[in-house]
């Protein structure tokens, strides 16, 4: 199967006077379409190594290919737009924009494209709200909706420009069981429905158990790496 | 930068209070220069007005050795065409002599006028206050404490003595009151036509007097430069105001520098103020900048929100403080009145002025949001979403 994302011999290390390596050699593939679960305990570096994969934090030494283009050459704006484009983004503490409402929210990844926002790309918007369940509080500011509806929220947001790969970083970490139920049975239906790639951290092994794939990362280097 | 400003928008309409009490401080410090430089200006102006509003900005007088000037006639019309900010030109024959009534005598300047002319500069017939404007020969117009010190009235007969020793009659027509006591007690004005006759200087004059339109009082000398090199030098010197008024225009210099330093402060407080506002904003929406990178947004950008802050905040400032400046500097002059209800400083509302001070403060919070602006530039989405 096309990989969509490749890591190769990547090293991850903090500081400058007193360094702290948090990855060591990583070596990583994933295959276009599949739901990638990443396990670990706190400090073991699972979070960096979303946030490299997500370009938000650059490799200390290695190289990153997301469809084949090799991020690591790539400028601050290259890479901004990049993201943009290619990547969703769903994390723990939601980060909605306060001053927005849901449906203005979920519309800000395609506003950052400086293109005419079109009745088609409100329409679009709706859609993916009505996707996760929302539409009758769209207009509700962000600050106005449970954990859950905000999370929800955030999911509709990083499908808003149609990413190539979504990465989650412990989704539900904030949220009820029951939350958290809705919320990772949304995730696979999106995955099934967009052939979207999913990359999610948890810490919760009966949610990882439901992804293809388990990765385990221990003391930054990968301790397991099961498919099912 | 739609973007930037539409988030920019939603920040400052989010946060209502912050952003009216910012608003606020940019308007009261608006308001205040607006006032103090309206407050200094009308000063400067009124006090410039007493002081050389009625007497001669710029005169012209010869080089030659009997001081008199003749072929004035073309003269003037050449001066006229040599500088477009000169309204009033006129032409004076001034003579000293003596003034003879009963047993009092006094020495005297008689003052030969082109009436029409040099009503323009003095506005002597509004300064009369009995009598009239000589217009016959040897008509006379004296000082108004002339009256009062030798008993004289209208009608009366005076005797001038010239220089020559030479008598002549002449009857007092009416008193003027210029409003500066040497002057009304040593002038004598009459028609130029008479003087001339008096003192027997036919076609002769002994200076040009002129005044310049309001906005060029201070650069009288650079005016009477240019009437020189159009009339030569070697044969006429001029004197302007700025040189009779040495202490004055010092006076005058000291009120600009002042209300300058004033204005420049309140501008350097706005500046600040608005700046730590703004850096506080970064902080306070750090988060959302963060997540805003997360998704994308290009550097640029998010400098952009804040710029657009600071132009919304200033412009809005600006405004209101325009309306505030205004609208204390009009109660100003309503309420602070003389007895007679005209205001204690007139104000001079210069509307150049007000646009001007609105361009600055606008400016100033351009420059203020400047090191917000590079600051959240600078902000890294991953120590944000790291540290939550």
């Amino acid at each position: 199967m096309k990989k969509i994302l490749e890591l190769r011999n990547v090293n991850k290390i903090y500081g400058t006077d007193i360094k702290t390596q948090v990855l060591y050699d990583i070596n990583l593939a994933f295959d276009t379409g599949s739901f990638n679960s990443i396990i670990g305990q706190s400090g073991s570096g699972k979070s960096t190594l979303l946030n490299i994969i997500g370009t938000l934090d650059t490799a200390t030494s290695g190289q990153v290919l997301i469809d084949g283009n090799n991020i690591t050459d790539m400028s601050a704006n290259e890479l901004a737009d990049y993201r943009n484009k290619t990547i969703g983004f769903v994390f723990q503490f939601h980060y909605l924009l306060p001053e927005f409402t849901a449906l203005e929210n979920v519309l800000i990844p395609y506003n950052i494209q400086n293109k005419p926002v079109t009745k088609e790309v409100i329409d679009k918007a709706k859609e993916r709200l009505k996707l996760v369940g929302l539409e009758k509080v769209m207009n509700n500011p962000s600050t106005k909706m449970s954990g859950g509806q905000q999370q929800r929220t955030a999911i509709a947001r990083a499908l808003m420009n149609d990413p190539k790969m979504i990465l989650a970083d412990e989704p539900t970490g904030n949220l009820d069981s029951d939350s958290t139920e809705t919320i990772y049975e949304l995730l696979r239906s999106i995955n099934e429905e967009y052939k979207t790639t999913f990359i999610v951290i948890t810490h919760d092994r009966k949610i990882a158990e439901k992804a293809d794939r388990i990765i385990e990362i221990k003391d930054g280097k990968i301790n397991l790496d099961i498919y099912k | 930068m739609k973007l930037g400003l539409k988030i920019a928008l939603r920040f400052l309409t989010s946060n209502k209070g912050q952003t009216i009490l910012i608003i606020l401080g940019i308007a009261i410090g608006v308001s205040v220069q607006i006032f103090i430089g309206s407050l200094i200006q009308g000063l400067q102006k009124g006090l410039v007005d007493k002081t050389i509003g009625n007497s001669s900005q710029i005169t012209i007088n010869s080089n030659l050795e009997d001081r008199y000037i003749t072929d004035y006639d073309q003269l003037i019309d050449k001066i006229s065409l040599s500088d477009d900010n000169i309204t009033k030109i006129s032409p004076v024959l001034d003579n000293q002599a003596f003034l003879s009534y009963e047993d009092n005598s006094q020495s005297l300047l008689v003052r030969g006028f082109d009436m029409d002319k040099a009503d323009g500069i003095y506005d002597i017939s509004n300064r009369i206050v009995e009598g009239k404007l000589p217009t016959a020969e040897n008509e006379i117009l004296l000082g108004i404490n002339l009256k009062d010190e030798y008993g004289i009235s209208i009608d009366d007969e005076i005797s001038i003595l010239t220089v020559d020793r030479k008598s002549i009659k002449s009857t007092v027509v009416g008193f003027f009151d210029l409003k500066v006591s040497t002057l009304n007690s040593n002038w004598g004005i009459t028609t130029l036509k008479n003087a001339q006759t008096m003192f027997e200087n036919e076609e002769k004059i002994s200076s040009i007097e002129m005044q310049v339109n309001e906005d060029s009082i201070f650069i009288t000398d650079e005016i009477a430069l240019n009437v020189l090199n159009t009339i030569g030098s070697d044969k006429y010197k001029a004197v302007n105001w700025k040189e009779q008024n040495e202490s004055l225009l010092s006076g005058l210099e000291g009120q600009s520098i002042s209300s300058l330093m004033i204005q420049v402060f309140v501008i350097i407080s706005v500046v600040i103020s608005i700046a730590s506002i703004l850096a506080i904003t970064v902080i306070q929406k750090s988060r959302q900048i963060g997540i805003l990178k997360a998704m994308g947004i290009r550097n640029s950008t998010t400098s952009y929100i804040f710029l657009f802050e600071g132009l919304i905040l200033g412009f809005f400032g600006a405004l209101a403080g325009i309306l505030l400046g205004v609208g204390l500097s009009f109660a100003f002059t309503k309420f602070a009145i003389n007895a007679d209800g005209t205001p204690v400083v007139d104000l001079y509302i210069s509307y150049s002025f007000i646009i001007l001070s609105g361009f600055i403060a606008v400016a100033a919070s351009i420059l203020a949001a400047l090191m917000p602006a590079i600051r959240s530039s600078k902000l890294n989405a991953i120590d944000i979403i790291r540290n939550n």
